[in-house]
């Protein structure tokens, strides 16, 4: 055990002696790997401000329940019980035709509605959902369709659809341009690394004819991989770090022409952490890779 | 006990380096092996520690077949036997300490029972106090002298040496005689291809010439 944590050791020791060896190709490989992984942590992290900022803006998702005139008590109860009961929706409220004809005329409007005797509105119970999913908003209000007492369903999903269905694009872009941008980083590993096996030829023939196992001659590898991605990571962190910095000023000038305040939120710790533990993953599959194509099948 | 038996080996483009080579060598002897240039002596010897393979015949080292052991049972097969090769095959990027370490860090010793042992070994080679020097700085001799301390450090049973004092000045070819010499009589089995088989008289070794690939005598 005690052997094994030095042999590791000693393999970390040498890939940082190798990248510190040539500073200039491990300042160059970082760096591409970097910007190849700002792009997809960047814009994962500006989609997620943006959805939400998105449900900031649009308060809580809410389906409206106009009832029939006819409607009795036993069916306004009826259908108080069952949004009491259904376990996806987070809150609802009753608004009574008075209340909504008062609401009406306090808001000014109520000189349009004067000269009509009966109030025309009717009784309604605003519904409001956990969770924003278009599916949800469907199978609830068909449901909802069925109901005694119900007359009309208003869904103020319409635009949330709409973004739902934008973030959704937006994020499966990333998703393409990530596994394009994660097979590149993969390449760059693979031929640092293919590299690293040249320079190194003389070393790990020697060490064969010492007895070194396969284990022993890749360790080092894997360390260098791994070391070049997690630089890779630290780079691409800096970047999105100083991306919503520079942004972070313009984008709350423009929300305050709004009327909202906007506040740009970079990457957490585990945010962070997933981008650096992506970028070392990604750099041991590329040495993987290399190592298994180029030390393969040499004795 | 090393056995060969009708080794053949053929290099691609079909030379015949090796034709039918059949002898045992007991633990513990003191082998010899001479012959002109491109006799074999070279390609018998790498048979052993697995790096050439016979193209027919078969090979075996302490009961274990090794002309087709498996490429993961080969470092261990290595590390049981001291390889001084023709070309002396050092690392040239690193100092003398790091060259002497390599092996005992390959062969799981800890840091410092490693440094023990490589200072005991430069020592005898008398290459102690250059620890940090390049290869590239030492002379002709002495990485020879290095390539032999790297070959004995991790006392290996079986020392293996390819014309080891080609390149050494007659004063420093009998010392390096002396200490396979006293590997031998350590119980180490030692074979050694050399043109200048007088630096082992004094231990009575056993003789065998190749010629063209043919065992002459033994
Ligand atoms: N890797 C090789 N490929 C082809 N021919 C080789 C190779 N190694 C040695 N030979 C040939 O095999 C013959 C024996 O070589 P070697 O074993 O080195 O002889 P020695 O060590 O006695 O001088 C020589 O003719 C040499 O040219
Ligand atoms: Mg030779």
């Amino acid at each position: 055990m005690l052997n094994w944590i030095y042999l590791h050791l000693r393999a970390f020791a040498l890939a940082l002696e190798r990248l510190a060896g040539q500073p200039f190709g491990t300042l160059l490989s970082a760096l591409v790997m970097g910007i190849a992984l700002t792009l997809p942590a960047g814009g994962y992290i500006l989609l997620d401000n943006v959805a939400m900022l998105a449900r900031g803006v649009s308060g809580k998702p809410e389906i409206s329940l106009f009832l029939d005139n006819k409607a009795d008590s036993g069916q306004i109860d009826a259908i108080r019980q069952n949004l009491r009961e259904d376990p996806r929706l987070s809150a609802f409220r009753f608004v009574s035709r008075d209340e909504a004809l008062k609401h009406l005329e306090s808001s000014g409007l109520g000189d349009v509605l004067g000269g009509i005797a009966t109030n025309p509105l009717p009784n309604a119970f605003i519904v409001t959902l956990r969770g924003d999913k278009p599916e949800l908003f469907a199978a609830l209000s068909e449901e909802m369709r069925g109901w005694p007492g119900v007359e009309h369903i208003q869904l103020d999903s319409a635009w949330v659809k709409r973004l739902a269905a934008l973030l959704e694009l937006a994020r499966m872009t990333m998703l393409v341009l990530s596994v394009l941008l994660g097979v590149a980083l993969v390449i760059v590993t693979f031929n640092t690394v293919r590299l690293q096996i040249l320079t190194q030829k003389n070393e790990i023939e020697v060490s064969r004819l010492l007895g070194a196992t396969d284990r022993f001659i890749r360790r080092p590898f894997y360390w260098f991989g791994g070391l070049q991605g997690a630089l890779g990571g630290l780079v691409a962190l800096g970047a999105v770090w100083i991306g919503i910095d520079t942004l972070a000023a313009p984008v709350a000038k423009v929300g305050e022409t709004y009327g909202v305040l906007i506040v740009l939120a970079g990457p957490g710790w585990r945010e962070s952490l997933m981008i650096v533990g992506l970028a070392i993953a990604l750099g041991w599959l590329g040495t993987a890779i290399s190592v298994r194509r180029h030390l393969w099948g040499r004795p | 006990m090393i056995i060969f038996d009708s080794v053949t080996k053929l290099y691609p483009g079909g030379y015949t380096a090796l034709d039918g080579i059949s002898l045992q060598i007991a633990p513990g002897e003191l082998v010899v092996l001479s012959g002109h240039t491109g006799a074999g002596k070279s390609t018998l010897l790498k048979l052993i520690p697995a790096i050439e393979r016979p193209t027919s015949g078969t090979v075996q080292v302490n009961g274990q077949n090794v002309s087709s052991l498996s490429r993961r049972a080969i470092p261990y097969l290595r590390r049981n036997i001291g390889l001084v090769l023709q070309e002396t095959r050092l690392l040239f990027d690193r100092p003398v300490i790091d060259n002497m370490l390599l092996p005992l860090v390959i062969n799981g010793h800890p840091p410092k029972e490693a440094a023990r042992r490589a200072a005991a070994a430069l020592d005898l080679v008398g290459l102690s106090g250059r620890e940090k020097e390049f290869p590239a700085g030492l002379s002709g001799g002495e990485q020879q002298r290095l390539a032999i301390a790297r070959a004995f450090v991790n006392r290996p049973s079986i020392l293996i040496a390819d014309e080891p004092t080609a390149s050494l000045d007659s004063a420093y070819a009998s010392e390096i005689a002396g200490i396979f010499g006293s590997f031998n009589s350590a119980g180490v089995t030692v074979l050694v291809a050399t043109h200048d088989i007088s630096l082992f008289r004094q231990w009575s070794p056993r003789r065998i010439v190749l010629d063209h690939g043919r065992l002459m005598e033994q």
